[in-house]
């Protein structure tokens, strides 16, 4: 499929989606509210088949969140991007990865580095961090306590 | 045999007697030299040092030249450990633990620069330890990002002269003008 009539058939699943120009993959944004569903069925239309999700991301815009899936259908060849709005003073989005298993530690690492919380999410604690540690080093507010060298 | 050039390698004279030879020494002397010739590293490292350790276990540098080819995969086995590369926070309590385990008496080089400082990209962190002093005590340090593998034997050889001399780190310390 190519991103055209990828973009035309995600249409009729989510019609509030926004879509990004000249992407090389089809880029689309949308919100928190309704994304458990959409990701459903992402994985389970026969039209789309995205049975592996490649990258996950959390971006801090500083005045909100973006959280970054990158899909691709191993059988169907086609990549599609979504970005959901978080709220910058709770960002919180409901967890992928009981459709991708992959995402359990992905998201643990953007709940660790960056605060995102997962809802549904079976083991959301920190993944490279010591567990005592306090704050998210990741956000661009973040005030490191043992900062050496203020630039 | 020259009684001086003897000592170079083994601490004790040679004492003629008619039909042959006593070598005198202290046990201590002895001990220490035999242990200085066998040390036996833990395989650890934590980051691209690990790259020139081995590099150095390898055949071209070959630290086995010295005594330390016995790389052993458990510190109850080790006499020294070779810190080469970035201690993290996370990664400290798990080197205390290493050290704590290996049999004494043991010895610590800390390799490159994160393991004498925390490094000088990761100085700045949140997450990396300024030093891996602040753990354990180390003997030896090799500076460099990372050291050239001829750094980590010069590092290795002193260690072994410091083994030698039979002096505590206290004593070592006071002979050198600070």
């Amino acid at each position: 499929m190519t991103n055209d009539d990828l973009k035309t058939k995600i249409e009729s699943i989510l019609p509030d989606a926004t879509y990004e120009e000249s992407t090389e993959w089809l880029t689309l944004n949308t919100i928190p509210e309704g994304f458990k569903i959409f990701t459903h069925t992402l994985r389970n239309d026969p039209a789309l088949q995205f049975d592996f999700l490649f990258c996950v991301t959390a971006i801090d815009w500083k005045t909100h969140f973006h959280m970054v899936y990158h899909f691709r259908s191993t059988t169907l060849h086609q990549t599609l991007v979504v970005k959901v709005l978080l709220d910058k003073t709770n960002p919180t989005i409901d967890t992928v990865c009981d459709i991708w298993r992959t995402a359990e530690f992905h998201e643990r690492e953007a709940y660790d580095l960056m605060g995102i919380t997962f809802n549904g999410h079976p083991d959301l604690r920190r993944l490279f961090l010591e567990d005592e540690h306090t704050g998210f080093p990741l956000r661009k507010d973040y005030e490191d306590a043992i900062n050496m060298i203020k630039l | 045999m020259d009684v001086n050039q003897t000592k170079e390698n083994f601490p004790g004279t040679v004492h003629e007697v008619p039909g042959g030879g006593i070598m005198l020494s202290k046990f201590d002397d002895v001990v220490n030299w035999a242990r200085s010739n066998s040390l036996w590293p833990l395989t650890f490292a934590t980051s691209c040092c690990g790259i020139e350790l081995m590099s150095v276990a390898g055949a071209k540098y070959d630290f086995s030249r010295f005594g330390f080819e016995v790389a052993r995969a458990t510190p109850r086995q080790a006499d020294v450990i070779i810190i080469a590369g970035t201690i993290v926070n996370k990664m400290a309590p798990v080197l205390r633990r290493l050290y704590d385990q290996m049999a004494d008496p043991k010895y610590v080089i800390a390799m490159g620069s994160c393991a004498i400082s925390g490094g000088p990209f990761f100085y700045n962190t949140y997450s990396v330890v300024k030093g891996a002093d602040h753990v354990i005590p180390v003997d030896v340090y090799i500076p460099g990002c990372p050291p050239r593998p001829e750094a980590l034997l010069h590092a290795l050889i002193t260690l072994q002269e410091k083994i030698k001399t039979g002096m505590t780190r206290d004593q070592i310390r006071d002979q050198k003008p600070q």
